[in-house]
């Protein structure tokens, strides 16, 4: 056995390939719910209906799919330049703790919810810099400093709950004061749950998506990222280019960490985020790192997170499914993706 | 007395080889003998089949046609196992060994079974210690790969095949990273080695080193075996001429006429160049020859503005050059066309037309930012007609393009800024022969225009068909400014191999 290029993939080739990815995880899906002890087929039933079943499940679908459209989008504007950002957790708490910082009574309304939002992004683009600047300075691997940089993180932002943010009425509890109304984000419609922070993230997948297509910079970071020899021979500042990659690509996921705190929970704690920087991995690679295409798997990633949970209340199952049915699905698409361009050939 | 009279004892026969990439003829039925306790040479051109010849031999390679005997035996074809077995052994140009074992772990790695690992371990290091005392191979058993010189690692390689009883030594270019002292301690292991009855196959093209070191000569041009000599019956200027081809290449097109000094280098220290002086005129094609790895990619680099001189002056039509980076060379008028269209040339998962402007997006097809793909598609449509790239259209990647076509690309790229100076470093590897002419025809359009062409080429043909002058390079120095037709390639050869930089010296 031995695998060939195949120099021109068929349209069938290249979305038969993906379906039958897809197909095959809703299989090992119906397998785990069998393991568990479960109806596999009202199992994905209920995911199906959980996610989008109802208005109230289409709405925490999209609320839970607005911090992933950030990370996705930071993660895809990173890797397309191969600027191997892990770290899109710590920079979503960088995002956070600004909200914190600034929308609780520093700054009042007409002027907080704009400046947080930029100091938020600034904040994360910063986190970013340090290990960017590392590597291009330095060659040291930014996998290694960013993904670090997420658990340094995570403890600095626990001694601010316990310590400088602590909510003097929390009770004890880790938790920030509440942010005030006028730092809160509005609903996008009046009597639904639905805040500004997904119509944000669909305008930010929309603006990478024409900084990629249109722009002198996008056409940089595709090329850095494709064959960054090329790109240095054409005469591109590969170095600042990668600069402000990671300038856009932590902004963008700090952007997720403000939104949920502006948006969302109104406040900071510990667990304001589920993973949703890993998460937007996933988002990405499943999105080929096409910035609306990322909009699209977050969409799906989140309906089956909230369709997981509504199902494991109903059937008893663990919600750790959605989890594996994530890997699973992540690892068949990129199996599918490697096989769109090679095929493999006996003998 | 050669070896072939000697009647020793045959331990190597090479039988009617051949070896096709596509359409390239690697080896062309070469046939070859090694005798017991006979050190052959090899000799040829970069590009002459040396070493694909030796990895068919060593199972890297499978052969289209032919067979190899060792010791009687009929060789399996494409199994380094086999190889090994039937005792020859390699030691490639870049060396293969772990750099964070020791020599010791390095030379006894896959001898034996990971389980007995450990065990044995005395009796490998009486066998690695008497073999680097019999052989005159000095080296530390239990030091660490990556503390080791160049010289060392390359007797941990022969030790390591000396340790697996190979009595074929096969060695790739085995001087071309060593101190001369180096060599010369090389050599007398090899005597040493042929002393005990093995035989020696070494790769080069250093002329002085193959009349020094060896009983056998075989030659090989263009995939052929153009000549077998015993080293006493030949002398160094009979190899050049075999090597590089005796007949007189008759430039074949008419002379330019020169204008202006267009670049000018004085004293240029940069990377591998040594005390650089060359000057471009326009009008004119200059031809660099020289084997490659002799400093053609820094003096390129340097050009293109990859490069910054470390020493030395720059001059681009009269001003000295400040900041020297890719961008400021494109903006000086420097044309480049790359040595690897694949991996510098293009990005292969764009399309043509992101390729046409890889260079130009900015400056002529950007406003505040914004890339105006309606006139980049219009240019690389104007581009495709103009250069008569075959493809399916403005919006196909690249990787589908033949090589040729690729490079018709690159080339309308650079000919469509008009560039005042431009550098063709092999700009003809690898395409077939219609392309080839297209690509020639249009560098001497770009010289009857005005520009002045640095031709870089492994190939003396191409160098002497076109180029009005001709330096050749050597170990990142320079031979002085021959006018076209003033030196035979016989003479051009032994400037390549180094020799007349010896005798201005």
């Amino acid at each position: 056995m031995r695998l060939e290029p195949v120099a021109n993939p068929t349209l069938l080739r290249q979305l038969g390939l993906p379906a039958l990815a897809l197909g095959a995880t809703v299989l090992v899906a119906m397998a785990l719910a069998l393991l568990a002890g479960a109806n596999p087929l009202a199992v994905l039933g209920q995911i199906v209906t959980g996610a989008v079943g109802s208005r109230f499940a289409v709405l925490e679908t999209l609320n839970r799919a607005t911090p992933l459209i950030f990370t996705g989008l930071a993660v895809a504007v990173a890797f397309r330049a191969k600027l191997w950002n892990i770290g899109a957790e710590a920079q979503l708490y960088a995002g956070a703790i600004i909200a914190v910082l600034l929308g609780t009574g520093a700054l009042g309304a007409p002027f907080v919810l704009p400046v947080s939002a930029v100091v938020a992004l600034l904040a994360g683009a910063m986190l970013l810099l340090v290990p960017v600047l590392l590597k291009v300075r330095l060659g040291v691997d930014e996998v290694v400093t960013t993904l670090l940089l997420n658990f340094i993180m995570a403890l600095f932002v626990s001694y601010l709950l316990e310590g400088p943010l602590k909510d003097p009425m929390g009770m004890g509890w880790p938790k920030s004061a509440a942010l005030i109304p006028e730092a809160r984000l509005p609903r996008m419609v009046e009597g639904l749950r639905l805040h500004w922070g997904f119509g944000l993230a669909l305008i930010a997948a929309g603006i990478v998506w024409v900084i990629h297509t249109r722009t002198t910079l996008g056409f940089e970071m595709r090329a850095v990222g494709a064959n960054i020899r090329a790109a240095r021979f054409a005469g591109m500042p590969v170095t600042a280019v990668l600069v402000k990659t990671a300038l856009l690509s932590g902004g963008l996921a700090a952007l997720a960490g403000w939104s949920e705190v502006a948006g969302a929970k109104g406040h900071l704690s510990l667990d304001l985020s589920p993973g949703f920087g890993y998460t937007g991995i996933i988002v990405a690679m499943l999105a080929l790192l096409h910035p609306l295409g990322v909009v699209v798997t977050a969409l799906f990633v989140a309906g089956v997170f909230v369709g997981a949970d509504a199902m494991s209340r109903a059937a008893g199952v663990p919600t750790y499914i959605a989890d594996m049915l994530l890997a699973v699905a992540l690892l068949f698409m990129v199996l599918a993706i490697a096989l769109t361009k090679v095929r493999v050939v006996r003998g | 007395m050669s070896f072939a009279q000697s009647g020793a004892e045959v331990v190597l026969r090479l039988d009617q080889i051949t070896k096709r990439f596509g359409r390239l003829v690697a080896n062309d039925a070469i046939s070859l003998t090694l005798h017991k306790g006979e050190v052959l040479a090899l000799l040829g051109e970069n590009g002459a089949g040396k070493t694909t010849l030796m990895n068919i031999l060593f199972g890297h390679y499978l052969a289209d046609e032919g067979s190899v005997t060792v010791f009687g035996q009929p060789l399996p074809a494409g199994q380094p196992k086999a190889a090994l077995a039937a005792g020859i052994g390699m030691v490639h140009q870049h060396f293969t060994l772990a750099d964070q074992l020791t020599v010791l772990e390095n030379i006894t790695l896959g001898t034996k079974s990971l389980w007995s690992l450990g065990r044995g371990r005395a009796a490998a290091l009486a066998k690695v210690q008497a073999l680097s005392r019999d052989f005159g191979l000095a080296v530390a058993p239990m030091a660490r790969i990556a503390d080791l010189s160049v010289g060392e690692r390359q007797r941990v390689e022969i030790l390591k095949a000396l340790y697996r009883d190979a009595r074929i030594l096969i060695l790739d270019e085995p001087t071309a990273v060593l101190t001369p002292q180096e060599a010369e301690a090389l050599f007398q292991t090899l005597r040493l080695a042929t002393a005990r009855g093995l035989s020696v196959i070494f790769i080069s093209h250093k002329l002085h080193e193959v009349m020094g070191h060896s009983d056998t000569c075989v030659v090989l041009r263009h995939g052929r075996v153009v000549g077998q000599v015993a080293t006493r019956d030949t002398d160094r200027r009979a190899l050049a001429a075999l090597m590089v081809g005796a007949e007189m290449t008759e430039a074949t097109v008419a002379p330019g006429v020169p204008g202006p000094v267009r670049l000018s280098l004085t004293g240029v220290r940069a990377g591998a160049l040594r005390d650089l002086t060359l000057e471009l005129r326009a009008g004119t094609i200059t031809g660099l020859a020289g084997v490659s790895g002799n400093g053609q990619a820094a003096l390129a680099d340097l050009i293109g503005g990859a490069l910054g001189p470390e020493a030395g002056e720059m001059r681009v039509d009269g001003a000295p050059v400040a900041q020297w980076t890719p961008r400021a060379a494109i903006a000086a008028g420097v044309g480049r066309i790359p040595e690897d269209r694949h991996k510098t040339g293009t990005v292969a998962d764009f399309t043509l037309a992101e390729n046409a402007v890889l260079e130009t997006y900015a400056q002529r097809f950007a406003r505040l930012g914004f890339i105006d793909w309606a006139a980049v598609r219009a240019h690389t449509v104007a581009l495709i007609a103009g250069y008569d790239v075959r493809c399916p259209g403005p919006e196909a990647r690249i990787r589908l393009l033949s090589g040729g076509n690729m490079q018709k690309l690159i080339l309308g790229r650079v000919m469509e800024e008009t560039p005042g100076i431009l550098i063709a470093n092999q700009p003809v590897r690898g395409l077939d022969v219609g392309a080839i002419a297209y690509v020639h025809s249009r560098l001497v359009a770009a010289r009857d225009a005005g520009a002045a062409v640095l031709l870089i080429s492994e190939d003396l043909d191409e160098v002497m068909g076109l180029a009005d002058v001709i330096h050749v390079i050597s170990e990142g120095r320079l031979s002085p400014a021959f006018p076209r037709g003033a030196l035979s390639q016989a003479e051009l050869g032994l400037w390549m191999a180094g020799q007349g930089f010896a005798h201005a010296a």
